[in-house]
């Protein structure tokens, strides 16, 4: 393999693996607070997609990506209120099924809106710019996705550590009853662990389309499945850990096709699941739990 | 202690995999009930009011994909159907006028839910069956068409298999060997020499279109120098296409459905990839051009059909008439070749449920055997392995925005006729001279493999064959 592909194909990778994390934290954060796998998080991504190309419709990209923004905040807050609240008290299971059906829900919703055919999606053109660097060929987008992933997540680490909100948050996540009897406004909390989860999926949502051009309803479930696995990894509910996985996650799979075995480059994902449950189940930087008898 | 730790995690993974998995192929192969019961209530309404005139009803069923991964194309296939149905509503039997009643399955272009969707049609007592877009739906609902004995018509269903072996399955189209050669044919004409193959796991009609192509082009001389294959709902393709770069290959042939094809095609050029780029039938879809933009101009494909030279009057009149149908449901104006061939699939039914002069469903089946039309995509009947007789191919090639017509490619038939089945011996395959099965097996094809390709020793099945030489695990593929 000559340099120029070596390092192409490390460009893939790290670009990959940023939009992953992106996702992969929304993961981990409802994981960290609720308890709770949100399958639908793929879909949020999807339907983020399908909003984008609406609003670039009518608008410039700079009036539409706030707006997209917004509405996939919007959604991922209304999906909370509609399907994850009346269930809290419920055991965690029933939780998690009216997750999958969501899932189903949003999949449906699209194919039925926007029927099966994939939607080119629009392009912003200082994002799609090429960039031709000896033999290297990349847009712009490419260099962004990595750079903006460790922006956001250093700046949610503060938010999580420095900020009020941030410290109900961990509250929150410590200990449920506990919190809500110290006078933390529990529901709050939760609208706004989705929100910043949503508004993550979204952003993600825009690198990853911006870079891969069309959507489909189905275009959030395999991405939705692998960052799944990513926030595992790095042990579900550690936003370090979902980055970290995410970019291995990425990096491995396009390692893998590289040395020219595409046909398991799938496998490799959940290969990784399993092993990294074999020998260390809370992922890399899961934290003990102790179950209370 | 420490062992049952192991047995206890190990089995939870099993679990999560197992979780896992059935997340994956669920979700890639749900389905709207509402589109699917929208168009049943709908079906139902008219079978309601054919009732109350006192018609007698005769019911085809419709077995395509209007969700899923072939969501889009099977949906197309659909209104071509439909069309159909509106243009020619009755079919005489005899001297009874019936009126025809369309029951439209969903078969999610998932080969689990295709087995359902063909249960269904057969609980609702269908007389023909037409669909799918996708072979390996096709595929996967052959058997229970058969047992049934209900005859089914695909109409864009180009793997070997939807027909071979199975004397329910008709289809209208040309089949993926003829397509693979002709595609290899016409990079080897433009003075291609080396070819990278792109293709999707685990689907019939992308893995088996790619090694025809493979094949053939080999056969003619040149090299496939990369073979990349990738997932179902796979979106990204750079890795993939970062290999086929470093190869530097003149072709591309990526057969693949065309949620995927735009994506390869757009990270293709970014890439700074300027090979051509070629697929097969699946791909003369209006959505690539819109998606893809102007990374499409150049692609290469082959299709069954061409709007712009009507091959008959019946052919002319379609024309103009499906393109205000299109135009009434909200589609683009460029007629898809599926729904051409969704039009002709329904035009054989009639045709051979009146020439049965019946409604039995083997009567029809006997009757299709023998159907011959004049279609939309040039005139139809079918060899007895149920397959339409056609040895045309369009070629075209995006540009400007437009598919553009290039040219037509015939290729003959190599094989004497009576011989429609190669056999390639596995053993054989792999070079093993000192097989002491070798000299009967080169005495009993003596002659055919000369015409054949010369890496490949293949014979004709005859009954010689399976007496004479001890069987052999063996692929069979028709020419």
């Amino acid at each position: 393999m000559s340099l120029t592909t070596f390092l192409q194909q490390c460009l893939t990778g790290i670009s990959l693996g940023g939009a992953y994390a992106l996702i992969a934290i929304g993961y981990t954060l409802v994981y960290g607070i609720l308890r709770l796998i949100n399958f639908a998080h793929g879909d949020i991504f999807m339907m983020a997609g399908y909003f984008m190309i609406f609003a670039m419709a009518s608008f410039p990209w700079i009036i539409a990506i706030p707006l997209v923004l917004a509405a996939t905040v919007i959604l991922g807050v209304l999906i909370e209120r509609v399907a994850y609240r009346p269930l809290r008290s419920a055991p965690r299971m029933s939780a998690m099924i009216s997750a999958i059906g969501v899932s189903y829900l949003l999949q449906n919703l699209a194919t039925y809106l926007f029927t099966a055919l994939p939607k080119g999606y629009p392009e912003i053109p200082f994002l799609k710019k090429i960039f031709q660097i000896g033999g290297l060929s990349a847009s712009f987008v490419t260099f962004l996705t990595p750079v903006l992933t460790l922006i956001i997540v250093y700046l949610l680490i503060v938010l999580i550590n420095r900020t009020k909100i941030g410290m109900a948050m961990r509250a929150v996540s410590r200990d449920y009853d506990t919190a809500a009897l110290m006078g933390i406004k529990i529901n709050a909390v939760i609208t706004f662990t989705f929100a910043v989860g949503s508004l993550l999926a979204a952003v993600g949502s825009v690198l990853y389309f911006t870079d891969r051009m069309t959507v489909f309803p189905f275009s959030g479930s395999l991405p939705g499945l692998k960052c799944f696995v990513a926030a595992v990894f790095g042990g579900i509910g550690s936003i370090p850990g979902a980055v970290i996985g995410g970019f291995i996650l990425g990096l491995g799979e396009t390692a893998l096709v590289a040395m020219g075995y595409s046909t398991f480059s799938d496998a490799f994902t959940f290969v990784l699941l399993i092993i990294i449950l074999l020998i260390k189940p809370t992922g890399l930087f899961g934290e003990k739990t102790t179950d209370k008898v | 202690m420490k062992l049952r730790k192991i047995l206890s995690l190990t089995l939870c993974a099993c679990m999560c995999a197992g979780m896992m998995a059935g997340c994956g192929s669920s979700s890639s192969s749900s389905a709207s009930s509402d589109s699917g019961s929208a168009t049943e209530a709908a079906a139902e309404t008219t079978a309601a009011a054919a009732a109350e005139s006192g018609d007698q009803v005769i019911k085809i069923g419709v077995f395509e994909p209007t969700t899923g991964e072939n969501g889009g194309g099977g949906f197309q296939e659909v209104l071509g159907i439909r069309y159909a149905n509106e243009t020619h509503p009755t079919v005489k039997v005899g001297d009874t006028e019936y009126t025809i009643q369309l029951v439209e399955v969903d078969n999610k272009s998932d080969k689990t839910e295709a087995v359902n969707a063909a249960q269904k049609l057969v609980s609702e007592k269908v007389s023909v069956v037409l669909g799918s877009y996708g072979s390996g739906v096709s595929i996967a609902a052959g058997q229970i068409f058969a047992d049934a004995q209900i005859p089914a018509i695909g109409a864009s269903c180009t793997n070997p298999q939807v027909t071979q072996g199975n004397d329910y399955y008709f289809r209208v189209c040309f089949l993926d060997p003829f397509q693979g050669t002709v595609m290899a044919n016409y990079a080897i004409d433009n003075g291609a020499q080396t070819a990278a193959v792109i293709t999707q796991l685990g689907d019939d009609y992308s893995s088996g279109l790619g090694s025809y192509f493979k094949t053939a082009f080999a056969d003619l001389g040149g090299t496939v120098v990369s073979e990349e294959q990738f997932q179902t709902n796979q979106t990204d393709f750079k890795a993939i296409l970062t290999n086929i770069k470093a190869q530097e290959p003149d072709i591309i042939f990526a057969p693949s459905s065309i949620t995927t094809a735009p994506l390869i095609i757009k990270q293709a050029r970014e890439l700074g990839i300027t090979a051509t780029i070629a697929a097969g039938d699946t791909w003369e879809n209006s959505t690539i051009i819109e998606n893809a933009g102007e990374s499409a101009e150049g692609v290469v494909l082959s299709t069954f059909f061409d709007e712009a030279e009507p091959a008959n009057d019946e052919a002319a009149s379609f024309i103009t008439g499906f393109k205000e149908y299109l135009k009434a449901n909200d589609q683009e104006e460029i007629i898809p070749a599926v729904s051409a061939l969704g039009y002709d699939a329904y035009l054989c039914a009639l045709q051979a449920i009146e020439d049965a002069g019946s409604t039995d469903t083997t009567a029809i089946r006997d009757a299709l055997a023998n159907v011959s039309i004049d279609g939309v995509t040039g005139s139809i009947s079918f060899d007895e392995n149920g397959d339409a007789d056609k040895d045309m191919a369009f070629i075209k090639t995006i540009e400007d925005g437009q598919f553009k017509f290039l040219t037509t490619t015939t290729v003959k038939k190599t094989a004497p006729s009576r011989c429609r089945r190669l056999c390639i011996w596995t053993p054989l395959l792999q070079g093993d001279a000192k097989d002491p099965r070798l000299p009967l097996f080169l005495k009993a094809t003596s002659g055919a493999h000369e015409r054949l390709p010369r890496s490949f020793s293949i014979c004709r099945i005859q009954k010689k064959w399976s007496t004479a030489i001890p069987q052999p695990a063996s692929t069979v593929l028709p020419l």
